[in-house]
Protein backbone atom coordinates (compact mmCIF):
# COMPACT_ATOMS: atom_id res chain seq x y z
CA UNK A 1 0.00 0.00 0.00
CA UNK A 2 3.19 1.94 -0.56
CA UNK A 3 3.28 3.65 2.54
CA UNK A 4 -0.15 5.77 3.29
CA UNK A 5 -2.29 5.67 5.65
CA UNK A 6 -6.12 4.31 4.06
CA UNK A 7 -7.54 6.39 5.80
CA UNK A 8 -5.92 9.19 4.53
CA UNK A 9 -6.01 8.00 1.34
CA UNK A 10 -9.13 7.75 1.05
CA UNK A 11 -9.56 11.39 2.14
CA UNK A 12 -7.37 12.41 -0.81
CA UNK A 13 -9.37 10.91 -3.16
CA UNK A 14 -12.83 11.78 -2.13
CA UNK A 15 -12.22 14.88 -0.85
CA UNK A 16 -9.77 17.06 -3.55
CA UNK A 17 -11.19 15.93 -6.61
CA UNK A 18 -14.53 16.71 -5.28
CA UNK A 19 -13.77 19.74 -4.54
CA UNK A 20 -11.87 20.14 -8.25
CA UNK A 21 -15.42 19.39 -9.65
CA UNK A 22 -17.62 21.26 -7.72
CA UNK A 23 -15.42 24.09 -9.15
CA UNK A 24 -15.69 23.50 -12.56
CA UNK A 25 -18.92 22.48 -12.63
CA UNK A 26 -20.09 26.16 -10.96
CA UNK A 27 -17.39 27.55 -13.69
CA UNK A 28 -19.01 26.45 -16.87
CA UNK A 29 -22.47 26.95 -15.32
CA UNK A 30 -21.79 30.18 -14.69
CA UNK A 31 -20.26 30.23 -18.17
CA UNK A 32 -23.31 28.96 -19.75
CA UNK A 33 -25.75 30.95 -18.48
CA UNK A 34 -23.69 34.08 -18.90
CA UNK A 35 -23.63 32.40 -22.80
CA UNK A 36 -26.85 31.88 -23.36
CA UNK A 37 -27.70 35.51 -21.81
CA UNK A 38 -25.83 37.29 -24.34
CA UNK A 39 -26.77 35.02 -27.13
CA UNK A 40 -30.09 35.35 -26.65
CA UNK A 41 -29.72 39.23 -26.13
CA UNK A 42 -28.04 39.53 -29.41
CA UNK A 43 -31.02 37.63 -30.82
CA UNK A 44 -33.02 40.17 -29.38
CA UNK A 45 -31.79 42.00 -32.98
CA UNK A 46 -32.96 41.50 -36.08
CA UNK A 47 -30.13 40.03 -37.39
CA UNK A 48 -29.50 36.55 -36.82
CA UNK A 49 -32.03 36.11 -39.71
CA UNK A 50 -30.44 38.06 -42.10
CA UNK A 51 -27.13 36.95 -41.55
CA UNK A 52 -28.46 33.44 -41.97
CA UNK A 53 -27.77 32.10 -38.57
CA UNK A 54 -31.59 30.95 -37.68
CA UNK A 55 -30.68 29.34 -41.13
CA UNK A 56 -28.76 26.53 -39.25
CA UNK A 57 -30.31 23.55 -38.63
CA UNK A 58 -31.18 23.43 -34.71
CA UNK A 59 -30.72 27.39 -34.59
CA UNK A 60 -34.08 28.21 -35.91
CA UNK A 61 -34.90 29.60 -32.64
CA UNK A 62 -32.85 32.50 -32.82
CA UNK A 63 -35.02 34.10 -35.12
CA UNK A 64 -38.06 33.33 -32.81
CA UNK A 65 -38.05 36.64 -31.04
CA UNK A 66 -40.60 35.87 -28.62
CA UNK A 67 -38.52 32.45 -27.74
CA UNK A 68 -35.49 34.03 -27.59
CA UNK A 69 -37.27 36.64 -25.85
CA UNK A 70 -38.37 34.12 -22.84
CA UNK A 71 -35.52 32.40 -22.89
CA UNK A 72 -33.67 35.44 -21.80
CA UNK A 73 -35.78 36.54 -18.94
CA UNK A 74 -35.43 32.73 -18.05
CA UNK A 75 -31.41 32.93 -17.85
CA UNK A 76 -31.34 36.26 -16.34
CA UNK A 77 -33.44 34.59 -13.12
CA UNK A 78 -31.13 31.93 -13.18
CA UNK A 79 -27.99 34.60 -13.05
CA UNK A 80 -29.27 35.85 -10.61
CA UNK A 81 -30.15 33.18 -8.13
CA UNK A 82 -27.05 31.38 -8.83
CA UNK A 83 -24.55 34.49 -7.93
CA UNK A 84 -27.00 35.31 -5.16
CA UNK A 85 -26.54 31.68 -4.33
CA UNK A 86 -23.06 31.69 -4.79
CA UNK A 87 -22.62 35.19 -2.98
CA UNK A 88 -23.78 33.48 0.14
CA UNK A 89 -22.08 30.45 -0.02
CA UNK A 90 -18.66 32.53 0.06
CA UNK A 91 -20.43 35.08 2.93
CA UNK A 92 -20.88 32.01 5.13
CA UNK A 93 -17.69 30.26 4.20
CA UNK A 94 -15.13 31.44 6.55
CA UNK A 95 -12.32 33.31 5.37
CA UNK A 96 -14.00 33.99 2.00
CA UNK A 97 -14.61 37.76 3.31
CA UNK A 98 -11.44 38.62 1.19
CA UNK A 99 -12.48 37.49 -2.01
CA UNK A 100 -16.44 38.92 -1.66
CA UNK A 101 -14.31 42.06 -1.13
CA UNK A 102 -12.05 41.26 -4.20
CA UNK A 103 -15.22 40.57 -6.38
CA UNK A 104 -16.78 43.41 -5.12
CA UNK A 105 -13.59 45.53 -6.31
CA UNK A 106 -13.48 43.64 -9.76
CA UNK A 107 -14.93 45.37 -12.77
CA UNK A 108 -16.73 41.69 -13.77
CA UNK A 109 -18.36 42.47 -10.59
CA UNK A 110 -19.35 45.95 -11.50
CA UNK A 111 -19.87 45.31 -15.25
CA UNK A 112 -22.33 42.41 -14.29
CA UNK A 113 -24.20 44.48 -11.93
CA UNK A 114 -24.87 47.15 -14.39
CA UNK A 115 -26.48 44.67 -16.76
CA UNK A 116 -28.90 43.29 -14.16
CA UNK A 117 -29.76 47.03 -13.10
CA UNK A 118 -30.39 47.77 -16.64
CA UNK A 119 -31.94 44.35 -17.34
CA UNK A 120 -34.27 44.80 -14.52
CA UNK A 121 -35.17 48.40 -15.89
CA UNK A 122 -36.00 47.05 -18.89
CA UNK A 123 -38.16 43.90 -17.45
CA UNK A 124 -40.12 46.68 -15.52
CA UNK A 125 -40.69 48.48 -18.44
CA UNK A 126 -41.82 45.96 -20.38
CA UNK A 127 -44.62 45.04 -17.62
CA UNK A 128 -48.37 45.76 -18.90
CA UNK A 129 -49.33 49.76 -18.01
CA UNK A 130 -45.27 51.18 -17.42
CA UNK A 131 -44.59 53.74 -18.92
CA UNK A 132 -41.13 55.41 -19.35
CA UNK A 133 -40.34 58.71 -21.01
CA UNK A 134 -38.76 57.83 -24.42
CA UNK A 135 -35.21 59.24 -23.09
CA UNK A 136 -35.28 57.02 -20.50
CA UNK A 137 -35.73 53.99 -22.60
CA UNK A 138 -33.34 54.66 -25.12
CA UNK A 139 -30.78 55.44 -22.20
CA UNK A 140 -31.44 51.87 -20.94
CA UNK A 141 -31.55 50.57 -23.64
CA UNK A 142 -28.01 51.95 -25.30
CA UNK A 143 -26.72 51.47 -21.65
CA UNK A 144 -27.15 47.75 -21.96
CA UNK A 145 -26.43 46.77 -25.04
CA UNK A 146 -23.08 48.77 -24.04
CA UNK A 147 -22.27 47.18 -20.99
CA UNK A 148 -22.72 43.63 -22.94
CA UNK A 149 -19.86 45.17 -25.78
CA UNK A 150 -17.90 45.58 -22.41
CA UNK A 151 -18.26 42.56 -21.14
CA UNK A 152 -17.78 40.30 -23.57
CA UNK A 153 -14.24 42.76 -24.47
CA UNK A 154 -13.32 42.59 -20.19
CA UNK A 155 -14.07 38.84 -20.30
CA UNK A 156 -12.26 38.25 -23.43
CA UNK A 157 -9.23 39.68 -21.83
CA UNK A 158 -9.40 37.92 -19.00
CA UNK A 159 -9.72 34.50 -20.78
CA UNK A 160 -6.75 35.01 -22.79
CA UNK A 161 -4.62 36.98 -20.50
CA UNK A 162 -5.69 35.07 -17.61
CA UNK A 163 -6.24 38.25 -15.57
CA UNK A 164 -8.71 38.52 -12.72
CA UNK B 1 -28.00 45.87 -49.07
CA UNK B 2 -26.29 43.15 -47.90
CA UNK B 3 -26.82 40.25 -48.18
CA UNK B 4 -28.72 39.92 -50.92
CA UNK B 5 -32.16 38.24 -48.75
CA UNK B 6 -32.33 41.73 -47.10
CA UNK B 7 -36.09 42.86 -48.95
CA UNK B 8 -36.18 46.08 -50.35
CA UNK B 9 -39.35 47.99 -49.73
CA UNK B 10 -40.06 51.27 -51.59
CA UNK B 11 -43.09 52.17 -51.71
CA UNK B 12 -42.42 55.98 -53.09
CA UNK B 13 -43.62 55.42 -56.04
CA UNK B 14 -46.77 53.54 -54.91
CA UNK B 15 -48.03 56.57 -52.42
CA UNK B 16 -51.31 55.82 -53.84
CA UNK B 17 -52.53 52.52 -52.88
CA UNK B 18 -55.50 52.72 -50.47
CA UNK B 19 -56.40 48.75 -50.38
CA UNK B 20 -54.02 47.93 -47.51
CA UNK B 21 -51.41 49.34 -45.32
CA UNK B 22 -48.51 50.92 -46.24
CA UNK B 23 -45.66 53.20 -45.60
CA UNK B 24 -47.93 55.79 -46.64
CA UNK B 25 -50.93 54.68 -45.84
CA UNK B 26 -51.60 54.08 -42.34
CA UNK B 27 -55.35 53.13 -42.52
CA UNK B 28 -57.61 51.01 -44.84
CA UNK B 29 -60.99 50.08 -45.37
CA UNK B 30 -61.60 46.63 -45.61
CA UNK B 31 -64.76 44.76 -47.04
CA UNK B 32 -66.56 41.87 -45.82
CA UNK B 33 -69.55 40.08 -47.01
CA UNK B 34 -71.17 37.45 -44.93
CA UNK B 35 -74.41 35.80 -45.51
CA UNK B 36 -76.10 35.38 -42.09
CA UNK B 37 -79.60 34.09 -41.87
CA UNK B 38 -79.55 33.58 -45.43
CA UNK B 39 -79.09 37.34 -46.00
CA UNK B 40 -76.04 38.89 -47.50
CA UNK B 41 -74.47 41.59 -45.11
CA UNK B 42 -71.47 43.98 -46.23
CA UNK B 43 -69.78 45.91 -43.91
CA UNK B 44 -66.98 48.00 -43.90
CA UNK B 45 -63.77 48.73 -41.20
CA UNK B 46 -61.37 50.92 -40.86
CA UNK B 47 -58.34 48.85 -40.33
CA UNK B 48 -54.91 49.93 -38.54
CA UNK B 49 -52.86 49.71 -35.76
CA UNK B 50 -54.66 48.01 -32.92
CA UNK B 51 -52.56 50.06 -30.62
CA UNK B 52 -52.18 47.73 -27.97
CA UNK B 53 -52.78 48.29 -23.90
CA UNK B 54 -49.24 46.24 -23.54
CA UNK B 55 -47.51 46.47 -27.05
CA UNK B 56 -44.45 43.97 -28.16
CA UNK B 57 -43.49 46.57 -30.96
CA UNK B 58 -43.18 49.17 -28.33
CA UNK B 59 -41.81 46.95 -25.31
CA UNK B 60 -38.94 45.20 -27.91
CA UNK B 61 -37.79 47.58 -29.62
CA UNK B 62 -34.05 46.80 -29.32
CA UNK B 63 -33.35 50.47 -29.83
CA UNK B 64 -36.50 52.31 -27.53
CA UNK B 65 -37.79 53.49 -31.00
CA UNK B 66 -40.71 53.06 -30.46
CA UNK B 67 -42.70 54.90 -27.53
CA UNK B 68 -46.19 54.38 -25.68
CA UNK B 69 -47.95 57.53 -24.73
CA UNK B 70 -49.94 57.63 -21.05
CA UNK B 71 -52.80 57.79 -23.24
CA UNK B 72 -52.08 54.70 -25.27
CA UNK B 73 -51.30 55.49 -28.19
CA UNK B 74 -48.25 53.55 -29.60
CA UNK B 75 -46.13 55.48 -32.11
CA UNK B 76 -42.34 54.95 -33.49
CA UNK B 77 -39.81 57.38 -33.75
CA UNK B 78 -38.85 57.91 -37.50
CA UNK B 79 -35.98 59.37 -36.61
CA UNK B 80 -34.36 56.76 -34.51
CA UNK B 81 -35.93 53.98 -36.59
CA UNK B 82 -33.46 51.79 -38.19
CA UNK B 83 -36.19 49.45 -40.38
CA UNK B 84 -35.33 46.10 -39.02
CA UNK B 85 -38.98 45.37 -39.25
CA UNK B 86 -38.70 43.52 -35.72
CA UNK B 87 -42.21 45.40 -34.66
CA UNK B 88 -43.74 43.80 -38.00
CA UNK B 89 -42.70 40.33 -37.22
CA UNK B 90 -43.81 40.24 -33.33
CA UNK B 91 -46.73 42.48 -34.24
CA UNK B 92 -49.54 39.90 -34.14
CA UNK B 93 -51.27 42.20 -37.09
CA UNK B 94 -48.32 42.21 -38.64
CA UNK B 95 -49.43 46.31 -38.79
CA UNK B 96 -46.36 48.38 -39.24
CA UNK B 97 -45.24 48.56 -42.73
CA UNK B 98 -41.35 49.57 -43.78
CA UNK B 99 -39.89 52.39 -46.34
CA UNK B 100 -36.39 51.31 -47.72
CA UNK B 101 -33.85 53.91 -48.04
CA UNK B 102 -34.49 56.87 -45.47
CA UNK B 103 -34.03 57.21 -41.95
CA UNK B 104 -30.96 56.78 -39.76
CA UNK B 105 -29.61 53.71 -40.93
CA UNK B 106 -28.17 55.47 -43.65
CA UNK B 107 -25.73 57.52 -41.62
CA UNK B 108 -24.88 54.11 -39.87
CA UNK B 109 -24.00 51.27 -41.65
CA UNK B 110 -26.41 51.15 -44.45
CA UNK B 111 -25.36 48.15 -46.07
CA UNK B 112 -25.06 45.61 -43.20
CA UNK B 113 -27.61 46.82 -40.98
CA UNK B 114 -31.00 48.25 -40.58
CA UNK B 115 -33.80 49.13 -43.95
CA UNK B 116 -35.37 52.14 -44.18
CA UNK B 117 -37.95 53.56 -41.60
CA UNK B 118 -41.22 51.46 -39.99
CA UNK B 119 -44.15 53.48 -40.26
CA UNK B 120 -48.06 52.62 -38.83
CA UNK B 121 -50.76 54.82 -37.66
CA UNK B 122 -49.57 57.07 -34.08
CA UNK B 123 -53.35 58.48 -33.53
CA UNK B 124 -52.62 61.49 -34.90
CA UNK B 125 -50.52 62.07 -31.39
CA UNK B 126 -49.97 65.71 -32.72
CA UNK B 127 -53.95 66.48 -32.73
CA UNK B 128 -54.28 64.92 -29.77
CA UNK B 129 -51.93 66.63 -27.69
CA UNK B 130 -53.66 70.43 -29.19
CA UNK B 131 -57.09 68.14 -27.77
CA UNK B 132 -58.22 67.60 -31.73
CA UNK B 133 -59.47 64.39 -32.63
CA UNK B 134 -57.29 61.52 -35.48
CA UNK B 135 -57.72 62.89 -38.58
CA UNK B 136 -59.60 59.71 -39.38
CA UNK B 137 -62.18 60.49 -37.06
CA UNK B 138 -62.87 63.97 -38.78
CA UNK B 139 -63.23 62.15 -42.21
CA UNK B 140 -65.52 59.51 -41.27
CA UNK B 141 -68.57 60.60 -43.52
CA UNK B 142 -70.33 57.47 -41.45
CA UNK B 143 -68.72 58.70 -38.22
CA UNK B 144 -68.24 54.83 -37.40
CA UNK B 145 -65.41 56.20 -34.85
CA UNK B 146 -65.23 57.51 -31.21
CA UNK B 147 -61.94 58.16 -29.08
CA UNK B 148 -61.75 58.32 -25.27
CA UNK B 149 -60.43 56.66 -22.26
CA UNK B 150 -60.11 53.14 -22.78
CA UNK B 151 -62.41 52.44 -19.56
CA UNK B 152 -64.66 54.51 -21.35
CA UNK B 153 -64.93 52.90 -24.90
CA UNK B 154 -64.68 49.22 -23.64
CA UNK B 155 -68.17 50.35 -21.52
CA UNK B 156 -69.52 52.15 -24.85
CA UNK B 157 -68.32 48.91 -27.09
CA UNK B 158 -70.30 47.11 -24.22
CA UNK B 159 -73.01 49.06 -24.83
CA UNK B 160 -73.48 48.78 -28.45
CA UNK B 161 -72.82 45.48 -28.26
CA UNK B 162 -75.77 44.50 -26.77
CA UNK B 163 -78.12 46.84 -27.80
CA UNK B 164 -77.12 45.23 -31.65
CA UNK B 165 -76.30 41.31 -30.27
CA UNK B 166 -72.81 42.17 -31.51
CA UNK B 167 -69.56 40.89 -31.04
CA UNK B 168 -66.43 43.26 -29.51
CA UNK B 169 -62.91 42.30 -30.53
CA UNK B 170 -60.37 43.96 -29.08
CA UNK B 171 -61.06 43.85 -25.41
CA UNK B 172 -58.90 40.27 -24.69
CA UNK B 173 -57.46 40.16 -28.06
CA UNK B 174 -53.30 40.44 -27.33
CA UNK B 175 -54.26 41.48 -23.85
CA UNK B 176 -56.54 44.29 -24.33
CA UNK B 177 -56.33 46.89 -27.23
CA UNK B 178 -56.89 50.49 -27.31
CA UNK B 179 -58.71 50.25 -30.75
CA UNK B 180 -61.93 48.24 -30.52
CA UNK B 181 -63.99 47.29 -33.01
CA UNK B 182 -67.86 45.71 -32.13
CA UNK B 183 -69.36 44.46 -35.24
CA UNK B 184 -73.12 42.56 -35.56
CA UNK B 185 -71.22 39.56 -37.09
CA UNK B 186 -68.66 36.83 -34.89
CA UNK B 187 -65.27 38.14 -35.98
CA UNK B 188 -64.59 34.60 -36.94
CA UNK B 189 -67.29 34.72 -39.44
CA UNK B 190 -65.81 38.14 -40.66
CA UNK B 191 -61.80 36.91 -40.03
CA UNK B 192 -62.70 34.27 -42.87
CA UNK B 193 -64.80 36.77 -45.18
CA UNK B 194 -62.27 39.33 -45.11
CA UNK B 195 -58.79 39.63 -47.58
CA UNK B 196 -56.00 38.90 -45.42
CA UNK B 197 -52.38 39.13 -46.28
CA UNK B 198 -49.18 41.47 -46.28
CA UNK B 199 -50.68 44.75 -45.12
CA UNK B 200 -54.07 43.72 -44.29
CA UNK B 201 -54.66 42.31 -40.55
CA UNK B 202 -56.66 39.44 -39.63
CA UNK B 203 -59.52 39.70 -37.09
CA UNK B 204 -58.40 36.26 -35.29
CA UNK B 205 -58.30 35.63 -31.89
CA UNK B 206 -54.94 36.71 -30.85
CA UNK B 207 -53.38 35.37 -27.21
CA UNK B 208 -51.11 37.93 -24.85
CA UNK B 209 -47.97 37.37 -26.52
CA UNK B 210 -46.28 39.31 -23.70
CA UNK B 211 -47.65 37.20 -20.82
CA UNK B 212 -45.28 34.23 -21.35
CA UNK B 213 -42.31 36.48 -20.68
CA UNK B 214 -44.17 38.52 -17.98
CA UNK B 215 -44.47 35.64 -16.24
CA UNK B 216 -40.84 35.38 -15.40
CA UNK B 217 -40.80 38.81 -14.00
CA UNK B 218 -41.47 37.03 -10.77
CA UNK B 219 -38.94 34.19 -11.46
CA UNK B 220 -36.48 36.74 -11.30
CA UNK B 221 -37.67 38.48 -7.88
CA UNK B 222 -38.06 35.10 -6.46
CA UNK B 223 -34.63 33.86 -7.84
CA UNK B 224 -32.32 35.84 -5.61
CA UNK B 225 -34.43 34.56 -2.33
CA UNK B 226 -34.11 30.86 -3.65
CA UNK B 227 -30.12 31.58 -4.25
CA UNK B 228 -29.53 32.79 -0.36
CA UNK B 229 -31.90 29.79 0.65
CA UNK B 230 -29.75 26.92 -1.45
CA UNK B 231 -26.86 28.39 0.18
CA UNK B 232 -28.14 28.59 3.74
CA UNK B 233 -28.76 24.86 2.68
CA UNK B 234 -25.65 23.73 1.63
CA UNK B 235 -23.96 25.63 4.29
CA UNK B 236 -26.47 23.85 7.23
CA UNK B 237 -25.80 20.01 5.38
CA UNK B 238 -21.79 21.19 5.57
CA UNK B 239 -22.11 21.74 9.51
CA UNK B 240 -24.36 19.09 10.00
CA UNK B 241 -21.77 16.60 7.77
Amino acid sequence: MNGIDPAMQSTKENIVPEQIQTRDAGYYVYGFILGMLVLTGFAQMPIFKRYYIADIPGLAWLGNFYATHWMHYLFAALLIGYTTFLATTHLLSKGKWRSIQAAAGSMHFWILSGLILTGGLLVVRNLPNMHFPATFIILIDLSHLTLVMVFLVHSGFRFFFRRR
Amino acid sequence: MYPSRVRVEDWSEKQDVSDRLTPYNWLFIQHAVVTVNGKEVELTLPRMCMHCVNPPCVKLCPWGAAVQEENGLSRIDSDLCLGGSKCRKICPWHIPQRQTGTGLYLDILPSLAGNGVMYKCHRCYRLLEQGEVPACIEACPEQVQSIGPRDTMVRKAHEIADAIGGYIYGEHENGGTNTLYVSPIPFNILNGAIEKGEGRPHFALVKDRMADANSLAAAMLLAPVAGIAAAIGKAFRQIRG
